[in-house]
């Protein structure tokens, strides 16, 4: 017996890609060149899958913030957030935060993966039910693992299905969580918010929507979803990560809960972790500066979506139906993903590559991420690189009749 | 209270059997010390599918902090029976 004899099996499958040549999970940028491009493997490679939706890691103003503090206030604060770790450089990026999203309260996290754990598990008590949907992120999963609430699981986007399982809960005088997301990493679908929230409030429910994928890409001043439902008022905690949108790192949950700001002295992944280095914070205000002022962004980054969903969708690839920031090609085959996956890192596209069980309903997907940076020409490089691998590869089985792209 | 508990355990049982047909893609015989993961080889968001049918056909809330000790078929029907008597 060995301890990691429980990992045979994924050894089994990581061994069946490598005799295929491939090594999906260890892609290196040798060099990153902009935004949008690296080199990876000798090969210049146009980057589709880094969440970086609006480009702001390259933004001057964004460099400039970063680089004047990081030579003002060094390279890290070597503390926690409740000791040595909150400079004014936190303060102020909490404050900004604020005046983002309008809420009394922001508490800022060093990762957005710990802003949905120390939230949800500081406010999941022993007597309380959290209520969550099937397709949420492994953070949310993690974060109801690490609480001691009763976790209840509703079928994804489905409003109706959350009401009979809020129905079920007799419970009386518990409190009740019901977390969603914005948009859904995987496949880029955008929750029924309007309708969720809805039945939550209904059953008495507070509400948490972790606007990861959305913040930047939707609303009129970039908050997320929430906002462009308009919302916004019903909803108790907006959870948020400054890795994709924002382009650094850190997370964060704002609310208008009176008591909201107990979560500095409850939330262990607040408490026991060092606090964002000085440098990132100044980058992620300013640019959430950046975001609330230039829609600009967010239309190219639409615009640059759908491109590139009605590119792909013309080929006769599964696309879903409408487009969003994250344009995911959807197979059934896993060996013909990873060759598909393969061939178009080769001809220099970069894209995610997802299998099952990290994807809903044992989808294989080749997820794409658009960037407001990407110039209309690159998109049809990608959408161009695409069509030549489906076509090696066999997958067009019929000359499209009528090119959608425009 | 074991003897009432057993003839409704084995109704459990069958129905959770039901339930579990379309799951089960080997088209293994099932007896209450079947497990899912080795013997019905279904993974985590597979056996979460089949907890939702089975939440809704027996109109119970099973959740998911009881997971980790649900690892056979007969657990999930003592399961049951035992959320539908509190």
């Amino acid at each position: 017996m060995d301890l990691f004899d429980k990992f045979d099996g994924i050894l089994g499958q990581r061994e069946q890609l490598l005799s295929l040549g491939i090594d999906p999970f260890s892609v290196c940028m040798d060099r990153v060149i902009s935004q949008t491009e690296a080199e990876i493997e000798g090969r210049h490679t146009i980057l589709a899958g880094t969440n970086n939706y609006l480009g702001l890691t390259f933004d001057e103003r964004t460099l400039k913030a970063a680089s004047e503090t990081l030579t003002a206030e060094g390279t890290g604060t070597t503390g926690s957030r409740v000791l040595n770790g909150t400079y004014s450089t936190h303060r102020r990026l909490e404050a900004e935060l604020k005046e983002f999203y309008g809420t009394k309260h922001a508490i800022v996290f060093s990762t957005g993966y710990q802003a949905n754990l120390g939230t949800i598990s500081a406010l999941g008590g022993k007597d309380d039910f959290v209520i969550i949907d099937g397709d949420a992120h492994a953070s949310i999963y993690d974060g109801c693992k690490m609480s001691n609430a009763t976790i209840v699981r509703f079928r994804h986007n489905d409003p109706e299905d959350l009401d009979k399982r809020l129905a079920r809960l007799k419970q009386p005088g518990s409190n009740k969580l019901v977390v969603i997301e914005g948009l859904y990493s995987m496949l880029g679908d955008k929750a029924p918010i309007r309708e969720l929230v809805e039945v939550a409030k209904k059953h008495n429910c507070y509400v948490l929507v972790d606007e990861a994928h959305s913040l930047g890409a939707m609303g009129e001043t970039g908050r997320g979803l929430a906002q462009e439902a308009g919302v916004e008022d019903q909803v108790d905690f907006i959870v948020g990560t400054f890795s994709k949108s924002v382009g650094t790192i850190g997370g964060f949950c704002v609310s208008n809960h009176p008591k909201f700001e107990v979560l500095r002295l409850t939330s262990r992944p607040y408490m026991f972790t060092a606090s964002l280095p000085p440098s990132v914070v100044a980058s992620a205000t300013q640019a959430l500066k950046i975001i609330r002022t230039t829609p600009e962004l967010r239309h190219r980054l639409w615009e640059n979506a759908s491109r590139l969903h009605a590119g792909l969708a013309a080929f006769g690839l599964d696309v879903g139906e409408e487009p969003s920031p994250v344009v995911a090609v959807r197979l059934q085959d896993p060996f013909l993903t990873v060759k598909f996956w393969d061939t178009l890192l080769k001809s220099g596209v970069y894209v995610n590559m997802a299998l099952p069980p990290a994807t809903p309903n044992g989808l294989a997907l080749l997820r794409c991420s658009l960037c407001a940076a990407h110039t209309p020409e690159q998109v049809d490089t990608l959408i161009q690189r695409f069509g030549e691998a489906a076509e090696k590869l066999d997958l067009l089985s019929e000359k499209p009749a009528v090119a959608v792209a425009g | 209270m074991t003897e009432a508990a057993s003839p409704s355990a084995t109704t459990t049982f069958s129905e959770v059997c039901d339930l579990l047909a379309p799951f089960n893609k080997r088209g293994i015989t099932v007896t209450p010390s079947t497990t899912f993961s080795s013997d019905l080889d279904l993974d985590s968001l597979a056996v979460m599918d089949l907890l939702a049918a089975i939440e809704d056909h027996f109109d119970v809330t099973v959740p998911l902090n009881m997971l980790p000790d649900l690892e056979t078929v007969g657990q999930v029907a003592e399961a049951v029976d035992k959320i539908k008597d509190d």
